[in-house]
């Protein structure tokens, strides 16, 4: 479990973290999403106990990062943005060391090591130096070095960042496979990793916390929400017939490739109706959709707004 | 303890990495022979003792061990690893104490390369070997002074260039406040009780005792002391950087 109360971090007059006050439990994927230096990073080196807070404090496991650090970070894996590590060390060294210092040894730890390493794929790349590793491939020695001692709490910052769709998809697999009884918080700007990844999501901008909700009921406040666009030929000739049907609000064509979409009035269900005025004006439609919402218009509109509020 | 013993390992082993050990080791020996030879008169004075030798140490670690202390902590905050570092569960006090440790046992593996030069003195005549084991400890003992110095000035910046001159100037201007020339040119201008102190505070008086092998009790309190209170300068500004 990870619990911050009032978490707050100054760079002299800067305030890079903002009173956060969020809570992750066991099963948890949670997202940190904001934009870039939005605090994300300094709000999880905080938790890591790399940085100390201004005020506030922050719990691993009901361990005070203040007050019992070393219980804290014991409880704890932790990807640093980035993922550094040593680079004149092989990977098999570096890992070794880690278990060393982490106390990983015997038996036990011999095969949690071996699992690790076939989990990571990491297998082929044993004893080659890090500095030598393409970027994914540091990626998987940062995540292996932060999932070696089995932590019930693991903290990534930017996972797949820098990484290409494949190897992306292999660490969303990853870090899927051990979210079942583990509370895993991750940091991104990116919104595609939140459908992928997270069951609950808070967005920070300017270090405050925003919103804190899952994302289908981030989608939900999208303006695109409930709406239905479809594709149809000649569809200029319909546009004031579904302005017509009650529960419409709004239409609107994309000037690009002609896509209409259509928005509800607030929650009202319009699928049913625009399907069968498409009926009865025989209009050929090649596909049609019902939306679901759209992060990145929720999180635009959450984090633009609030700044705008900020400097008026 | 164990995770002292894993970062102290580390560090050493990521010396021997990189041809850095080497070429540390080669031109230690090659300047700690030179200078005995030339600057020393090893000959010359005809004595089976390596007083010479040891002379010219405190001048070879101030070039040398700002050399190897200044990567410390500087590399580790340069590349981000301090960040890995410093958040495995193991202390900052603790992995300063590894750090210097794992340097220290390299400067007396140096150190003990030496050992040509005291089979030398061997050969050539009948020098008392008490007093030259006790110089040698002596002299590892001085070496960590100097590492102390250098591993705190590492934990006070990301640049190892900086971290390398500032080590090289503190350690100067200790060997130098207790040169007789500087303390003649403040006699007029100090009372004579802080002259005697700021002779006490360098490091060129125990040195002295240690070239001539008798160390006493003041010397070797004089570095441990200054060992522990460079160190724990060092960790106070680590966990500075940490809250500021």
């Amino acid at each position: 479990m990870i619990e911050t109360e009032k978490l707050t971090r100054c760079y002299g007059p800067l305030t890079a973290v903002d009173s956060l006050t969020l809570r992750a439990e066991p099963g948890q994927v949670l997202g940190l999403l904001g934009p870039n230096g939005a605090g994300k990073s300094t709000a999880m080196r905080m938790i890591a106990g790399f940085l100390a807070p201004t005020s506030g404090t922050a719990r691993v496991c009901g361990h005070d990062v203040r007050r019992e650090p070393l219980a804290a970070r014991k409880a704890l894996g932790y990807l640093p943005e980035g993922a550094p590590g040593y680079v004149e060390m092989t990977v098999r060294e570096f890992l070794t060391f880690i278990a060393r210092v982490r106390s990983v040894g015997g038996d036990k730890g011999y095969r949690r090591f071996e699992e690790v390493i076939s989990r990571l794929q990491l297998d082929e790349v044993l004893d080659q130096p890090i500095g030598q590793l393409s970027k994914g491939l540091r990626r998987r020695v940062g995540l292996a070095q932060a999932i070696l001692h089995n932590p019930p709490v693991l903290m990534l910052d930017e996972p797949t960042d820098g990484l290409d769709p494949n190897q992306k998809h292999s660490v969303r697999m990853l870090i899927d496979a051990m979210a079942r009884d583990r509370t895993i918080l991750i940091s991104t700007h990116l919104l595609e990793e939140v459908h992928a990844l997270c069951n609950r999501v808070a967005i920070i901008a300017n270090g405050r916390l925003l919103a804190d909700a899952t994302p289908a009921e981030l989608e939900k406040r999208s303006r695109y929400h409930g709406a239905v666009s479809f594709s149809a030929a000649g569809s200029g000739v319909s546009r004031e017939m579904l302005a017509r049907i009650p529960q419409v609000a709004s239409v609107e064509v994309d000037p690009l490739d002609g896509r209409v979409t259509v928005f509800p009035r607030e929650g009202r269900p319009i699928l049913e109706d625009v399907q069968n005025l498409l009926r009865t004006q025989n209009l050929e439609v090649s596909e049609i959709q019902l939306e679901r919402g759209r992060l990145d218009e929720v999180f635009r509109h959450i984090t633009t707004s609030h700044g705008q509020g900020a400097s008026a | 303890m164990n995770a002292i013993f894993a970062v102290a390992r580390r560090e050493l082993l990521s010396y021997f990495v990189t041809p850095v050990a080497y070429v540390f080791l080669v031109i230690f020996l090659v300047l700690a022979g030179l200078l005995t030879f030339y600057a020393g008169d090893f000959y010359d004075r005809g004595l089976a003792d390596l007083q010479p030798f040891f002379d010219v140490h405190p001048w070879l670690y101030l070039v040398l061990v700002p050399a190897v202390s200044m990567p410390m902590w500087a590399e580790e905050r340069s590349s981000g690893t301090i960040e890995l570092m410093l958040t495995l569960p193991i202390t900052i006090t603790q992995a300063m104490i590894a750090k210097f440790l794992a340097a220290w046992v390299f400067l007396g593996f140096a150190l003990m390369l030496t050992f040509p030069i005291w089979i030398t003195v061997n050969y050539l005549g009948d020098p008392d070997n008490g007093v030259i084991f006790a110089s040698y400890l002596g002299s590892w003992l001085m070496s960590g002074c100097f590492l102390a110095i250098g591993a705190c000035m590492s934990a006070a910046t990301r640049s190892q260039i900086v971290a390398f001159i500032l080590t090289a100037a503190v350690c100067f201007l200790l060997l130098l406040a207790g040169q007789p020339q500087v303390l003649d040119f403040f006699q007029d201008a100090l009372p004579g009780r802080v002259i005697g102190a700021l002779g006490q505070l360098s490091i060129t008086r125990h040195a002295a005792s240690i070239a001539r092998g008798v160390l006493d009790l003041r010397d070797v309190t004089y570095f441990v002391a200054s060992i522990v209170a460079w160190l724990a300068a060092g960790i106070v500004l680590i966990d500075l950087k940490r809250s500021r």
